[in-house]
């Protein structure tokens, strides 16, 4: 791995090595917690701030965990921080923990996490490591708040709870899109934004793994 | 700590970090320090937020019970549930009010975890399948002024993967409920997690626990109800996809209505001795 100074470790993950459109990781959280902003917010947080520290601490022990059992530490470290971070959500935001339920859980099986610590922290020292955590949370958290703004705005007329587009329920004008409430509507949002970064970021396309012949174009063999 | 570092430290320690990182000696302490540290964090984090996280709980209770009531639940919690709601103790056997406890400390549910306070139900009565139940149980009356207008009971009962525990607001006539909602459960999201869907639980209002003669008759159907079904006072629709924790609600309402459960007061309550 080249030399890479703490700015590109920061800010490259936002958009040319997003976790989310070019890596396609953490999809399954991406789905499950964008109905609301709020919950977008919560969830960016707490994974940013798992990734970081796990990243944090597993690069300042990297040099004495043993390969035997690498995979079973960064899995341990990364199990305990989410955890805490579960324990805090519980006792600093009740509704908001209850209604993400499982998903902080899940944190960490989310493959962000310990792409991080195998990919970065292993081979990196501990500042630069923290900082590559933040830099690849916020990507995650970019990915998420633009989906939540779109489906709460959408799907409830709201942004944050605060009321955008009156409903029709409510005497106003928007028939909210109910499909935007549920979990395929965040696929089609991600399909729609790794589409739209790849236009701009030719770099980021994928040769076909495979070409279905074509019979009019014959081939010389 | 780099291993440059670690050769500089001595004693025991010293020694450890200066093994090949692939010795046995080495994972096996490694591993072990890891499993310390990690523990000391989460049980520290564990315990120190727990009062916290307890506070947070019994005010969320005290939410789901003034919106199943039907009260405003936008102000302050604490203060529209200390002049509105009135806890009580009732023995479930005998449906008469218990006076000689403390109504506010007491916890229903760490009571029928206790030998000394539950009953054991047997598999053929125990339709929730909650195993025991305490002989204790708060409920909650809702007051305006001094007119009882509603009365709260708390309610569990298995689903499909868990214990679902909600609360279940009854007219005055002991017979018509006013709301069903649960405050934890851990249905899966979608299919039986939708018994927290508001518009479901809105297809409770009204329905009449029981029939003419005085029978159990409430029912979550599996599919929809039919406008003219002759039931239609006592049916409710199933969720979709949702079979067993539909069963799982039906069953338990049922319990806690009939003669194991509340059913003893709801007769006294309703006219109006208890």
């Amino acid at each position: 791995m080249s030399k890479s100074t703490a700015r590109q470790v920061l800010f490259d993950p936002l958009i040319n090595t997003n976790p989310i459109t070019l890596q396609i990781l953490g999809i399954c959280s991406a789905l499950a917690v964008t109905t609301t902003l709020a919950a977008a917010l919560i969830m960016s947080l707490a994974l940013t701030s798992v990734t970081a520290f796990s990243n944090l601490s597993i690069s300042m022990i990297r040099n004495h965990i043993p390969s035997s059992i690498r995979i079973i530490v960064q899995m341990t470290i990364i199990a305990s921080l989410v955890i805490v971070v579960d324990q805090i959500l519980k006792a600093y935001v009740y509704e908001i923990s209850k209604q993400m339920s499982v998903f902080v859980g899940l944190i960490i099986t989310n493959c962000i996490v310990l792409g991080r610590a195998e990919a970065f922290a292993m081979k990196n020292p501990p500042m630069l490591s923290f900082i590559d955590g933040i830099g690849n949370g916020l990507g995650y958290s970019l990915i998420l708040i633009v989906v939540g703004i779109f489906r709460e705005l959408l799907g409830s007329g709201s942004l944050l709870g605060y009321e955008i587009l009156p409903l029709v329920n409510n005497g106003g004008w928007y028939e909210p899109a109910g499909i935007m409430l549920l979990p395929p509507s965040a696929f089609f949002l991600i399909g729609l934004f790794i589409w739209g970064v790849r236009t701009f970021k030719k770099d980021q396309l994928e040769e076909p793994d495979f070409n279905i012949h074509d019979p009019n174009h014959e081939e010389a063999k | 700590m780099s291993q440059d570092t670690a050769q500089t430290i001595g004693g025991p320690i010293g020694r450890i970090l200066a093994m090949p990182n692939d010795s046995q000696t080495k994972t096996i302490v490694v591993a072990l320090a890891l499993c310390l540290v990690c523990s000391i964090i989460v049980a520290a984090a564990a315990v120190g937020l727990r009062p916290l996280q307890e506070a947070n709980k019994a005010l969320d209770k005290q939410r789901y019970i003034l919106s199943v009531a039907g009260l405003d639940i936008s102000g302050n919690i604490q203060a529209t549930f200390d002049q509105s709601i009135e806890t009580r103790l009732v023995d479930l056997a005998s449906g008469d009010y218990v006076e000689e406890m403390d109504a506010a400390g007491y916890d229903q549910r760490k009571a029928a975890k206790d030998p000394q306070q539950n009953l054991t139900l047997s598999s053929d009565v125990d339709i929730a399948s909650i195993k025991a139940r305490a002989k204790i149980a708060s409920i909650y009356l809702v007051k305006n002024g001094d007119t009882i207008t509603r009365v709260i009971l708390p309610v569990h009962g298995y689903g499909l993967w868990s214990t679902l525990y909600g609360f279940l607001a009854i007219e005055p006539d002991g017979n018509s409920v006013y709301g069903l909602k649960f405050y934890d459960h851990a249905e899966t999201p979608g299919l039986g997690g939708e018994v927290d869907n508001p518009k479901w639980q809105a297809k409770w209002n009204g329905k009449q626990l029981f029939d003419a003669n005085g029978k159990q008759a409430l029912n979550v159907l599996k599919g929809n109800v039919s406008p003219d079904s002759k039931f239609f006072q006592h049916e409710i629709d199933g969720l979709a996809g949702a079979t067993l924790t539909s069963r799982g609600v039906s069953n338990l309402v049922r319990f806690w209505t009939g003669a194991n459960g509340f059913g003893p007061y709801l007769t006294k309550f309703k006219n109006g001795g208890a």
